[in-house]
């Protein structure tokens, strides 16, 4: 257990030192220097002395030394478009900001997601399986930013019950976690479904019955604790999703989080700022993994021997 | 019974020309898998609709009789109608003969992506499994490593870096780490079916590795491929339609269904017709790629069979 613990951690750092490694150089290998936009009007001297400011007047390698030994320190550099902004502030101000929206949608998410699968599998064929598989299908099926506009202009601009956007109050928050969750409910909803059904063809649910349990009591005890495992593993997947449903959401919604900055570092060719949310985006995710990971060994007995 | 005698009885035999003759015609697999798919109505009407989005994207624009960039200042943001059947955008390009542009696009970007990562996976997850052992286990940590990066931060940074303006450099960034989930799909095929009878008899026979692959297990993995292809289609369209939104995709002139999305997106309360139509095809072609793989998924599955 403790060694297979300590594998996994290991080829999470080497993971790691991978991304990051290959980010930096894939961000360098860009056609002209990330700079080159910015200093062309500048004289002579203070090019060399931009260029400087941000370590680009070294050889590569040596950049790279510089900035992961600067990253072990939490420092990701400046901001190359607006100068004197901390990459690293920008990250520590605004992911808490995403991490309440995101979170929140996969709360919800997760619990009307699975609530709707159980209610699709029990009701088979009938109405309440078609109206979740309808719903399901229309998470799946709509991108995002069409899904947002639709919310927007009936809630906002024909009802006027919520803002259109923007950020600081409670209610803020209704629609893009709304939008954001959407895709949460998909998956789990067909998943859970799905595995209920199969759940529910096992051998062991027939000796529960036949023990004379109650309905109530073998999809409580003994459906649902099954079928709920596997949806574990697919929950790294769905925080993916949240963050990257989050860059979309957060741009239409005016929500000042993480996304919304990294977007915009893309598009002003902001450097140091891609570079680093992109390092930091990575790190999360493959943290998220083991994270999930190790919450389903802890679940699942099967895993855990099998791990030993 | 006292008169029957033994010549009462003739002996009937088998009758040679009879006994050889096939009862029902015979099935092929493709036959039978094609029985088994159309009795799900529902991956049936799918295939249709893909056809018929086939047909409007490859002959659309000629049958409008409109280029999809062609400018008429005359008629700028112009409500569906007779002349133009999906309205104009705000530069007056008519927008039946940009959502037939789009999907040429989006479709081409959603076969290939899923075409190209499907070939790269099977080869990838083809050699490792067979191979097996050290090799087995570099190229699977590769794999592991790639796919433990958030796919689309990779994308992204991908387009960044590649500075993607057209369809190949889009595809290339896409199906640069999308061929990972396949390759890791065949290797577990083929590691069940690679202890089989026939793969020893081809060794045996000295057949190189690199054909024993290709044409042995490959093919035999080729229906679990399949299914994956029908539900890659739809995730390239929509990573694509992503990237459009976010200033990475297709650039103007060009356009594809995600690009045309989110351009109407600004506009969406006062043209809502401009969103209507690039949306809902992104959403038909969604849906009907996902029944047709669940269709394809039961119909290919052996143990199904009746």
């Amino acid at each position: 257990m403790a060694q297979y613990i300590l594998k996994r951690i290991s080829y999470m750092i080497l993971t790691l030192l991978v991304v990051i490694a290959m980010t930096f150089f894939l961000m360098r290998s860009i056609p002209g220097d990330p700079l080159a936009s910015l200093a062309r009007a500048l004289p002579e001297q203070t090019k060399a002395n931009f260029y400087a400011k941000y370590g680009l007047d070294k050889p590569l390698f040596q950049q790279y030394l510089i900035y992961m030994k600067n990253l072990l320190k939490g420092d990701l550099g400046e901001s190359v478009v607006y100068a004197g902004r901390s990459v690293s502030e920008t990250i520590i101000q605004t992911s808490p900001v995403s991490a309440a929206v995101g979170g929140l949608a996969l709360i919800v998410g997760l619990i009307v997601g699975i609530s709707l699968g159980i209610v699709a599998a029990l009701y088979k064929n009938s109405w309440p399986d078609y109206l979740v598989m309808f719903i399901a299908i229309l998470g799946i099926t709509i991108p995002v930013f069409v899904l947002a506009s639709l919310f927007q202009y009936f809630f906002s601009v024909k009802l006027g019950w919520l803002p259109t956007s923007g950020w600081g109050k409670p209610q803020h928050m209704v629609l893009p976690v709304i939008v954001l969750c959407f895709g949460t409910i998909a998956t789990y909803a067909r998943y859970i479904k799905s595995s209920m059904l199969e759940v529910l063809g096992q051998d062991y649910i027939l000796t529960a019955r036949a023990k004379g349990l109650s309905e109530f009591q073998v999809i409580t005890r003994h459906v649902m604790r099954n079928s709920m495992l596997p949806a574990i593993t697919i929950l790294a997947g769905r925080i993916v999703g949240i963050f990257t449903g989050a860059f979309v959401v957060e741009r239409m919604f005016s929500i000042p989080g993480i996304g919304f900055y990294y977007i915009s570092s893309i598009n002003n060719n902001d450097y140091s700022m891609t570079l680093g949310t992109t390092v930091f985006y990575a790190a999360l995710f493959v943290v998220m993994q083991l994270i999930v990971d190790f919450v389903y060994m802890l679940v699942d007995p099967r895993i855990r021997l099998a791990g030993d | 019974m006292d008169n029957a005698t033994n010549d009462s009885f003739v002996i009937v035999g088998p009758e040679i020309s009879e006994a050889e003759r096939i009862a029902r015609p015979k099935v092929s697999y493709l036959q039978d898998v094609w029985r088994r798919f159309k009795e799900n109505k529902m991956a049936l009407v799918a295939l249709i609709i893909l056809m018929l989005l086939g047909f409007m994207v490859i002959f659309g624009p000629s049958i409008s009789g409109y280029a999809f960039e062609e400018v008429d200042r005359t008629a700028r943001n112009q409500f569906p109608s007779l002349k133009h059947w999906f309205g104009t955008d705000k530069l007056g390009r008519d927008m039946f003969a940009r959502v037939c542009q789009g999907g040429r696009v989006s479709l081409i970007i959603g076969l290939a992506g899923a075409f190209i990562s499907s070939v790269a996976g099977c080869l990838y997850g083809g050699i490792s499994a067979y191979l097996g052992g050290k090799t087995d286990d570099i190229m699977m940590r590769i794999v592991e490593i790639i796919i433990s990066v958030p796919y689309l931060i990779v994308v992204i940074l991908l387009s960044v870096v590649l500075q993607s303006q057209g369809i190949f450099t889009l595809i290339l960034a896409m199906t640069l780490t999308g061929w990972c989930s396949t390759a890791r799909l065949v290797r577990g095929q083929v590691l069940q079916i690679k202890g089989q009878d026939y793969v020893l008899a081809a060794q045996a026979l000295g057949v190189s590795p690199w054909r024993i692959i290709t044409r042995h297990l490959i093919p035999n993995v080729l229906s679990v491929v399949l299914v994956s292809i029908t539900f890659d289609i739809p995730g390239y369209i929509f990573s694509e339609a992503f990237l459009s939104y976010v200033g990475l995709g297709i650039q103007p002139p060009n356009t594809s269904w995600g690009a045309l999305a989110a351009m109407a997106q600004t506009s969406f309360t006062f043209y809502p017709y401009q969103m209507f139509f690039p949306a809902l095809m992104i959403a038909l072609t969604m849906l009907s790629f996902t029944l047709l793989g669940d269709g394809l998924r039961d119909a290919l599955d052996p143990r199904l069979r009746k």
